[in-house]
């Protein structure tokens, strides 16, 4: 590993102080992503900014019912807060679902964010690998892909974003928060996260260094019925090879308001769009929770060996849609 | 700015506060080991997947293997060395002696500092993946305790009895709370 100078900032203002017009640093959250990817020698800061105590680690309520989650609160914290818990349950089972106990202790919400994704060659530097090395080419597009994206990807990268929280957050129409030495701004999560395009080396839309300090979830009523489904290689502490946060408002039989989005299909948590739009105003039946997932799934484009992700993300639509139903009979 | 590879900190472990001076890379687990030979803390992937190297910060689980040293200055540590009282085990050591929940023990250190925290956050009601639902309270079972206990791997697969002891231990302390 190389050497790294150490800094801890006492404010956020601080600490975007102390990063800007140093390009080889990086935030050092709960480090569960960084410190790996520095063992890997993936990544190789020259200073490390520890963002860990500055006073972002809580979860403010507005009055119109909006919560804005602070950036260093861990996500054991936010996942145990009882507004996350009862307003918004698929995401504290989304956080619930990732990593362990103990990760989840260390690991921060902007942290979470900016996770990088578990290809294998990302993290092998004998490997092509665009991500890692732009214009070094994709191990992944002909070789080991059984866990890459089937939406959204292009051939210079097929890899997938592999945060569970990102995906209920992506639902629930999310907004980064974050502080540049300019001041402060508001990114959508719908426009966080860039499409692949030919420059997988650039995931996000937040400015060289941008402090993200924090996120914030609208109001949502339909959000306090909603679930995070998740399917792995076992039972627990393992990535997804397809998930989904959905929520459900039915009247008399009719979809009157629906959120989903998928997690482990593409480079970013997928909000299903056309899913949505095909059930609103039509019966909450599972005909209609199939055809639905069909309209969303009609754009995949599965590679040679991730082509289960179709079936499975389907009938993950399928089953929590219609549990989401039942449970509010 | 002035260039610091290393820094001076204290590290309160055990109790006792000890001053050293670091290099900016070490681990948390590096330095128990390496520097204050507190040996019980073990390292088994050093990359946050099997939970051997797990510890209390300022009691609540981590994976020393991923904290940086420099990062823990002036938090509380607390290693498996740390849990007795003098002579007398602490009841979750008690339970894993009792009940067998171990084979070659290697990663053991590592389930008893887990599962000590383990029945603190369902102590403070914290639900897990195993939670039917989590605007409730969960339960003290041994579905509950499985998947809250799943970020430490036992190589030799002593899980059933590792389960039973932090069950036994997790309902003793739900008695006597
Ligand atoms: C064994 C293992 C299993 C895992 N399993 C899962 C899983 O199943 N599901 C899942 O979703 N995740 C999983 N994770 C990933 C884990 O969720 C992430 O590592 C964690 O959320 C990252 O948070 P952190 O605070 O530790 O980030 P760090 O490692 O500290 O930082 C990650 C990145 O974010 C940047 N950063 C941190 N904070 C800020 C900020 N406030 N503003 C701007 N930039 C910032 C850092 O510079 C760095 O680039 C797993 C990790 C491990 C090691
Ligand atoms: S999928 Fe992306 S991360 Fe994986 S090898 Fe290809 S370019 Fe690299
Ligand atoms: S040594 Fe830390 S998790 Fe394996
Ligand atoms: S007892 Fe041997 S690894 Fe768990």
């Amino acid at each position: 590993m190389r050497e790294f100078d150490y800094r801890r900032a006492a404010d956020a203002h601080e600490a975007v102080a102390l990063l800007s017009g140093e390009p080889e640093a990086r935030f050092l959250g709960g480090g569960t992503n960084l410190v790996d990817l520095m063992k890997t020698g993936v990544e190789n800061p020259a200073l490390l900014v520890d963002v860990r105590g500055l006073p972002l680690d809580r979860i403010e309520v507005a009055g119109d019912g909006a919560l804005t989650i602070g950036a260093t609160m861990t996500n054991s914290d936010l996942a145990a807060h009882p507004e996350v818990r009862h307003r918004y349950p698929a995401l504290a089972e989304a956080v619930l679902a990732g990593a362990s106990g103990q990760l989840r202790n260390m690991a921060t919400v902007g942290g979470n964010l900016l996770q990088r994704t578990r290809c294998g060659y990302f993290t092998d530097l004998s490997r092509p690998c665009n991500k890692r090395e732009p214009g070094s080419g994709c191990s992944a597009l002909n070789g080991e892909h059984h866990n890459h994206a089937i939406l959204g990807w292009s051939e210079h990268c097929v890899a997938t974003n592999p945060s569970d929280m990102a995906v209920a957050l992506a639902a629930f129409d999310a907004v980064v928060r974050v502080l540049t030495p300019e001041g402060s701004a508001e990114i959508p999560l719908a426009d966080f996260y860039l499409p692949v395009g030919d420059t997988p080396h650039r995931e996000t839309a937040l400015p060289d260094g941008a402090l993200i300090t924090g996120v914030t979830l609208p109001a949502a009523p339909v959000a306090a019925r909603s679930r995070y489904r998740k399917v792995r290689e076992r039972a627990s502490y393992a990535f997804a090879n397809g998930s989904i946060a959905a929520a459900l408002h039915v009247e008399d039989g009719t979809v009157r308001d629906v959120r989903i989005a998928f997690g482990a299909v593409a480079s970013r948590p997928w909000r299903a769009r056309e899913a949505e739009r095909a059930l609103i105003g039509g019966p909450a039946t599972p005909e209609a929770f199939a055809a639905a997932a069909d309209a969303e799934l009609a754009a995949a484009r599965p590679l040679a060996h991730n082509g289960y992700k179709v079936p499975l993300i389907r009938n993950l639509v399928v089953s929590t849609l219609t549990e989401l139903q039942e449970a509010a009979r | 700015m002035t260039s610091t590879r290393s820094t001076e900190i204290s590290l309160r472990v055990n109790g006792e506060t000890h001053s050293l001076t670091v290099d900016n890379r070490t681990t948390l687990l590096d330095a128990l080991r390496e520097r204050l030979d507190l040996t019980g803390t073990k390292k088994g992937c050093d990359q946050g997947q099997c939970g051997a190297c797990t510890v209390l910060l300022d009691r609540q689980r981590v994976n020393s293997c991923l904290q940086l040293a420099v990062a823990a200055e002036g938090r509380d540590v607390t290693t498996i060395e740390g849990l007795a009282d003098g002579e007398e085990l602490h009841p979750v050591q008690q339970a894993f002696v009792d009940l067998d929940g171990y084979q070659c023990g290697y990663c053991t250190p590592g389930q008893i500092c887990s599962a000590v925290a383990v029945i603190e956050e369902l102590a403070r009601e914290w639900p897990s993946a195993a939670t039917d639902d989590v605007r409730r309270p969960p339960a003290v079972s041994e579905e509950e305790i499985r998947e809250r206990m799943s970020g430490n791997l036992c190589r030799c697969g002593a899980y059933v009895n590792i389960v039973r002891a932090v069950t036994q231990a997790a309902k003793n302390e739900q008695v006597n709370a």
